[in-house]
């Protein structure tokens, strides 16, 4: 009964600082674009803007709920929630911060702490696809489903050199477990992943292949204005457009949460412990944040890189994705075998 | 709370097979058939076939149902307006097959005594204990698998690479 309060409070706080971090983000978006631009961006509702996403929140609300009239009803309406909740589930496994003692109970910082986490977070965003696809086929146009088949086809050819990258750390790490491959690399920030097997190659790949699975730029092909006007949303509006920018912020930063624990420590703050305060509430909130800053560092990389890296090909995208990440990962994966056979540079 | 949710699983896999057979539009069917898909993993694990509960969903799910909605949706079939018109035969013999079928799936359940299974040991059904079943117990089994599947990629290749006249 009080497992079951733990876990639900759990979800309420996760799900409620994720809901946060995107309305902050999309906040962050604007005015980073504007700086990286000479604009000023949203300065105007409170201040910096800072109420901007509130703002924003209530337009979506009020705005007119609009379905085509040749769209395939059903899935037309179901798509917006397929992508927010699958999104939301591959949060569930990141571990946010150490075990800590509530009140004489332990309990663990994250929500599910499962055997094959990683796989879990795998089939969370493998579920992802179909809002697209399903968004693109049900409004029934040209420009959503063209958005939808690339997407597709991108999301499916990068799912590859990602899950090959997670594949070597797991080698290493000997775990699917988050939480422990976090444990594992406590101490000295040279104990992180990162610099392990086949140092920054594994998480140069996941970073990479991350920015095409979550259809960001350079790789938002699906959505190319020029040539798509928004991909497979351009028939939404309102708070179903919302639904679908939720799940990408959602999706940025389970993306970015993944690749601090498989490769930066997670919530381990990369100093060694003898530095480090007594376990206790002062170690712990500095952990979490540690956890938050990180996060918070590669959301913004995201935007740096969004206003400034030009957006490729389509097929300059395929070429990379199979013809250049593919043999990498594959060649990292097997350097990184022949690492932890030989026991180099993979001590645990 | 297990029987609660084998309960609804299994209410959920039905129905959703069921919509995937009687549904005229094939993209239907196919999202029907993912959710299928979804729910039977969520009965492994229930049955603490964890490893295989996430795989299912992966590999199936995630990856064989996209491909096969990809090429639904690229082929753009319309709802199967004209469907094969049902003959006689058909007329007859299948609520005939239906319930033969009925009869021997009831008998079957009516016979058998539940068995009783010994409670999953530790760490049963994770990644780490099928792993090590694959690759002592069915090494062979295992491996003759992955040369199948090999042989199936070729091919597939061959024919798509060749014109076939």
């Amino acid at each position: 009964m009080i497992d079951a309060a733990i876990s639900f409070a759990k979800i309420f706080v996760v799900f409620n600082a994720l809901m946060l971090c995107v309305s902050i983000m999309t906040w962050v978006e604007r005015r980073v674009s504007a700086i990286i631009q000479f604009r000023w961006g949203p300065n105007r509702v409170g201040p910096f803007g800072l109420l901007q996403p509130i703002a924003d929140g209530i337009k979506f609300i009020q705005k007119e709920d609009i379905i085509p009239a040749e769209a395939h009803k059903l899935f037309y309406l179901l798509a917006p929630a397929l992508s927010v909740i699958p999104a939301l589930c591959a949060f569930a496994v990141i571990p946010f911060g150490p075990e800590v003692t509530i009140l004489g109970r332990k309990v663990s910082l994250v929500i599910l702490d499962l055997d094959g986490g990683l796989l879990w977070a795998f089939a969370a965003t493998a579920l992802g696809v179909y809002a697209v696809v399903l968004a693109g086929w049900s409004s029934n146009s040209k420009f959503s489903l063209m958005g939808g088949l690339r997407s597709s086809a991108q999301m499916i050819s990068y799912e590859l050199p990602l899950a090959l990258s997670i594949v070597a750390v797991v080698l290493i790490s000997g775990t699917l477990r988050p939480s422990e491959i976090v444990a594992q690399q406590a101490g000295l920030f040279t104990h992180w992943n990162f610099f392990k097997g086949v140092p920054f190659l594994g998480f140069l790949l996941f970073t990479i292949a991350g920015y095409a699975e979550t259809n960001r730029t350079p790789f938002d092909l699906p959505e190319a204005e020029g040539e798509l006007v928004a991909g497979y949303h351009t028939e939404y509006s309102g708070m179903r457009f919302a639904a679908f920018f939720m799940a990408e912020y959602i999706n940025m930063m389970t993306s970015s949460a993944l690749g601090i624990t498989l490769f930066l420590g997670g919530w381990q703050l990369g100093i060694p412990e003898s530095w480090q305060p007594a376990p206790g509430w002062g170690l712990w909130t500095l952990q979490i944040l540690a956890f938050v800053g990180k996060l918070a560092f590669f959301q913004f990389l995201y935007v740096w890189v969004r206003w400034t890296v030009p957006r490729l090909r389509y097929d300059q995208l395929m070429n990379l994705g199979w013809k250049g990440l593919f043999p990498l990962s594959l060649a990292n994966l097997a350097a990184t075998a022949c690492l932890v056979a030989w026991n180099l540079n993979v001590t645990r | 709370m297990e029987q609660i949710a084998f309960f609804v699983l299994a209410l959920l896999s039905i129905a959703s097979a069921l919509v995937v057979v009687t549904n005229r539009n094939p993209i239907t069917s196919a999202v029907a058939l993912a959710f299928n898909l979804v729910s039977i993993a969520g009965l492994y694990m229930v049955l603490d076939a964890q490893f295989i509960g996430l795989l299912q969903v992966i590999v199936y799910a995630g990856a064989i149902m996209v491909l096969i909605l990809f090429v639904i949706m690229l082929l753009n079939l319309r709802e199967e307006a004209q469907a094969h018109p049902v003959g006689t035969f058909q007329r007859v013999l299948a609520p005939v097959a239906t319930v033969l079928f009925a009869v021997a799936i009831g008998r079957g359940v009516w016979l058998s005594t539940p068995p009783v299974f010994p409670a999953a040991s530790a760490g049963y059904g994770t990644a780490s204990s099928v792993g090590r079943e694959l690759f002592t117990t069915f090494y062979y089994p295992f491996e003759a698998i992955s040369l199948l599947l090999v042989v199936a990629m070729v091919g597939a290749v061959l024919l798509a690479k060749k014109k076939l006249s």
